[in-house]
């Protein structure tokens, strides 16, 4: 990711965009945090937002005419918001104020033609940035037409504290001066700088038209001019406010040397990309003061402010665990990886980060700009596998999970038996390759006898750990070798049961036509005679997030449980809006405990029983204590006479262990070839609930704790506890130490824990 | 270089299986990725073995392997 890349993904997330009041306002208050305030009760705090923005803040709060109020988001759900009201309410409950704070002085000197509020504004400016302002009024007071407003709107004592501060600022007042361009002329050259206001009766004669509008540079180098009323005659308080605000930045501009026309777009009012969602909130109608010149009575301020809906997005954060998470936003979480990933030396604290997005693409479909968590993060994980920056932790156990899947205990490729022609290939997928009672042999039984052509099989791994792993070469090699051996059969019609592979093979692969099971069941064979479990009450689709995108799979899928007389329930975030089960984007290797929050988050969606079309999606639900049923489970009888719904998570050795049988089931019944099962790795062993959670959670196999009980029996290195009895020995087959410890019970081992590290222990005995 | 740290077994009265021998305080030296750090564990001088306790593995050590591999 280069700074243009960083830019323009950052850029898609905008919850740092203004709200619209902010937006609107040219002067750019602090709507949200000001309302807070007024809501708590809060006045001095609340004024002291007012006072950050605000020139003049004990005049302009009394007098804003309010434009936030016109698109402020409460408009259709009650009004809204009181601003103007609350503003004057503030300042007639707070203190006029004291002097802000100024910087040293610059040694320069700027004037200004009038006294009215735009040169107000501009002297309040300038001399908080050091410069020497000097305000060249007609008549015996600066204040122009502030003077003219009825006294209990604008007290004329509050005007006078309010101008006594400029003069502490160090503002000089020149009363008596008739405007005239003689008077420019003259003033031009004893200043660096001059602005002209337009109000009133404007005797200089300058109309808008004949300034910059950005600028409001006005012919003469060093001259500037703002402050008209509207063509109408009518004076938008803010408006002049605006203006010399406007001129004040070009006059610093100007002084200093700088470009007066660059940058500028973030001042007045600006237009904003922000989005609400006013989804759930209730109507609460606006109130005004009873007298609006006195403000509201106390409760009824901080009742109005209340309503304030402080309008920000995060809406990919309300439906993600995994931005919730780390406490931020995409916008944030984009600047903190690209440092994460441009560090050369130091700790790369965002690793973990980047490793547990699921990949699910919720954030996209939610996202009004369509920011792409999954990208950044996906991309992410490649630059750190291709400068070897990735933890070899993160991703180890699940790209060792499918080399086994693909390897020879488990791997199958093979035309239907008794057929030359392969015009359909079944791959089930190797998470329900895994899963006891997966139901695969029925399914592959099923699809052979109703369709037409030959029905291959392949059993295997697609390479989706590959994948979402970031190891794009190795990938490329399953996809690869995929190809091969489904060219080599003739290039049928791949048939999965598994939507993760599916969307792989459509990704990487698209020249293979691949359906899923459930399309072909739903259109072309019928669904099976014999029926499986029948939930007794309504259950509640899940669909996977790799189904997202494929609108005719949960079409089927919904059009079979209705064929099966299966009522269900459609989940608030469902089809293309589906949450992820927790296992996407391998999040689970890299962040165990936020995966299981993710999983946990989905099962709480709802409390009638899952009904989920994925193996993964249904065994991690099952883990976290819910109740959930694989479709097979419905259309296929299975082996187990229990309610499928509480099948356990089968886990990681017991999903190894199927695989492998499954192969050899497979190839006895349906190739007639016996195959034997494999001599074990090492003496059996029994342990307690609680060492085989340790063991799931450690991600330790029952093959790694049988290979260092054979390793410690056959060899005799380990460890004697002379007090219980119990031995204890390691073993480290490549890169991971496995430590056992245990006792023999005749041929089998109780085994009373299992741990594992990485580091190697290098120096003993030399 | 600071002394090291010993990680002797938290409970247990334990020997080497294979030669019967005592175990002996070493000083060891763990290493990971590009990094590691040295402890002292119990260790069999004549079989050449180190006894890592648990709450070391799962610990001090898992703790360091993660910081290694932010490095």
């Amino acid at each position: 990711m280069n700074q243009q890349e960083l830019r323009d993904i950052e850029h898609r997330c905008i919850e740092e965009e203004q709200p619209r009041c902010q937006a609107a306002c040219p002067i750019h208050v602090d709507v949200r945090a000001f309302m807070a305030k007024m809501a708590s009760g809060d006045l001095s705090g609340a004024r002291k937002v007012l006072d950050r923005t605000m020139p003049l803040p004990g005049v302009l709060a009394r007098i804003c005419d309010h434009p936030c109020e016109e698109v402020c988001l409460r408009e259709s759900i009650g009004g809204p918001l009181a601003m103007g009201h609350l503003e004057r309410t503030c300042a007639l409950g707070t203190p006029t104020g004291g002097k802000p704070m100024c910087m040293p002085a610059k040694g320069k000197s700027v004037a200004g033609l009038g006294g009215d509020l735009s040169a107000l504004t501009l002297a309040w400016d300038l001399a908080k940035k050091g410069y020497a302002v000097t305000l060249l009024v007609p008549g015996d007071a600066p204040g122009g037409a502030l003077r003219d407003l009825p006294s209990d709107i604008l007290p004329p004592e509050v005007l006078t504290e309010s101008l006594d501060i400029l003069g502490r600022m160090g503002v000089t007042v020149k009363t008596g001066q008739t405007l005239s361009d003689d008077l420019l002329t003259e003033v031009r050259q004893h200043f660096d700088a001059v602005y002209v206001e337009c109000a009133g009766d404007n005797p200089l004669g300058r109309s808008r038209a004949d300034v910059d509008p950005v600028t409001l540079a006005y012919g003469p180098e060093g001259v500037f001019c703002g402050g008209w009323p509207a063509p109408d005659g009518n004076r938008s308080v803010i408006t002049l406010v605006a203006d010399g605000r406007r001129a004040g930045a070009s006059v610093d501009r100007f002084i200093s040397g700088a470009t007066l026309t660059t940058s500028r777009e973030k001042e007045g009012v600006v237009a904003t990309r922000s989005f609400t969602s006013l989804k759930g909130i209730a109507t609460a109608a606006r109130s005004d003061p009873d007298d609006p010149v006195a403000g509201y009575a106390p409760e009824a301020a901080k009742a109005e402010a209340a309503r304030c809906l402080h309008c920000d997005c995060m809406e990919c954060v309300k439906v993600c665990e995994y931005l919730k998470h780390y406490k931020g936003y995409p916008k944030l979480y984009t600047r903190q990886i690209y440092n994460n990933l441009s560090i050369v030396l130091g700790n790369h604290y965002l690793n973990r980060m980047i490793d547990s997005c699921t990949l699910c693409g919720l954030c996209t479909e939610i996202c009004p700009e369509d920011f792409s968590m999954a990208e950044l993060c996906l991309d992410s994980r490649r630059d750190m596998v291709k400068r070897g920056k990735m933890p070899p932790s993160a991703h180890e156990f699940a790209l060792e999970d499918m080399a086994f899947s693909n390897g020879p205990d488990c791997a199958l490729v093979r035309k239907e038996p008794g057929r030359d022609a392969c015009a359909h290939l079944f791959f089930p997928g190797c998470q329900l390759a895994g899963e006891p009672d997966g139901r695969i042999p029925q399914a592959y039984a099923f699809l052979r006898e109703k369709l037409d052509g030959g029905v291959g099989l392949a059993l295997g791994c697609c390479g989706a750990p590959a994948l979402w792993a970031g190891r794009q070469p190795l990938f490329e090699e399953v996809v690869a070798a995929f190809k091969a051996q489904w060219e080599a059969l003739g290039k049928p019609r791949l048939i999965t049961a598994c939507s993760s592979c599916l969307s792989v093979f459509r990704q990487a692969a698209p020249e293979i036509p691949a359906v899923s099971l459930w399309e072909v069941m739903e259109a072309e064979t019928g669904l099976p005679e014999t029926t499986g479990f029948s939930p007794a009450a309504p259950v509640a689709v899940h669909d996977s997030c790799t189904s997202r995108h494929n609108e005719p799979l949960q079409t089927a899928v919904r059009a079979i449980l209705a064929k099966r007389g299966v009522a269900f329930e459609e989940l608030p975030l469902s089809g293309r809006y589906t949450e992820c089960c927790g296992y996407g984007g391998l999040a689970g290797n890299a962040h165990p405990e936020l995966a299981k929050a993710i999983t946990e988050r989905r099962a709480a969606a709802s409390d009638k029983d899952f009904l989920a079309t994925c193996a993964m999606c249904r065994d991690r639900l099952s883990h976290v204590g819910k109740r959930a049923y694989h479709l097979l489970d419905i259309l296929f009888p299975g082996d187990a006479t229990d309610d499928p719904a509480t099948r356990p998570d089968p886990g990681f050795s017991m999903r190894h262990e199927t695989r492998a049988r499954l192969r050899r089931q497979l190839l006895a019944a349906v190739w007639n070839e016996q195959v034997d099962a494999k001599a074990p790795a090492g003496p059996d062993f029994v342990v307690s609930p609680e060492v085989r959670a340790r063991m799931e959670a450690r991600h330790i196999l029952d093959d790694d704790v049988k290979r260092t009980l054979a390793h410690a029996e056959t060899t005799g290195r380990k460890f004697l506890d002379r007090e219980t009895g119990h031995f204890l020995a390691s073993f480290t087959p490549h890169r991971v130490t496995y430590w056992v410890e245990y006792v023999m019970e005749g041929d089998v081992a109780r085994v009373f824990t299992t741990y594992s590290h990485r580091m190697s222990v290098n120096n003993v005995g030399k | 270089m600071a002394e090291s740290l010993v990680y002797l077994p938290q409970s247990g009265d334990w020997t080497c299986a294979g030669c019967g021998g005592p175990l002996e305080p070493k000083e060891t030296d763990v290493t990971y990725l590009e990094g590691g750090f040295n402890i002292t564990l119990l260790t069999c001088p004549k079989c050449n073995m180190a006894l890592l306790p648990e709450y070391v593995a799962m610990g001090k050590m898992l703790e360091v392997e993660q910081l290694l591999e932010d490095k």
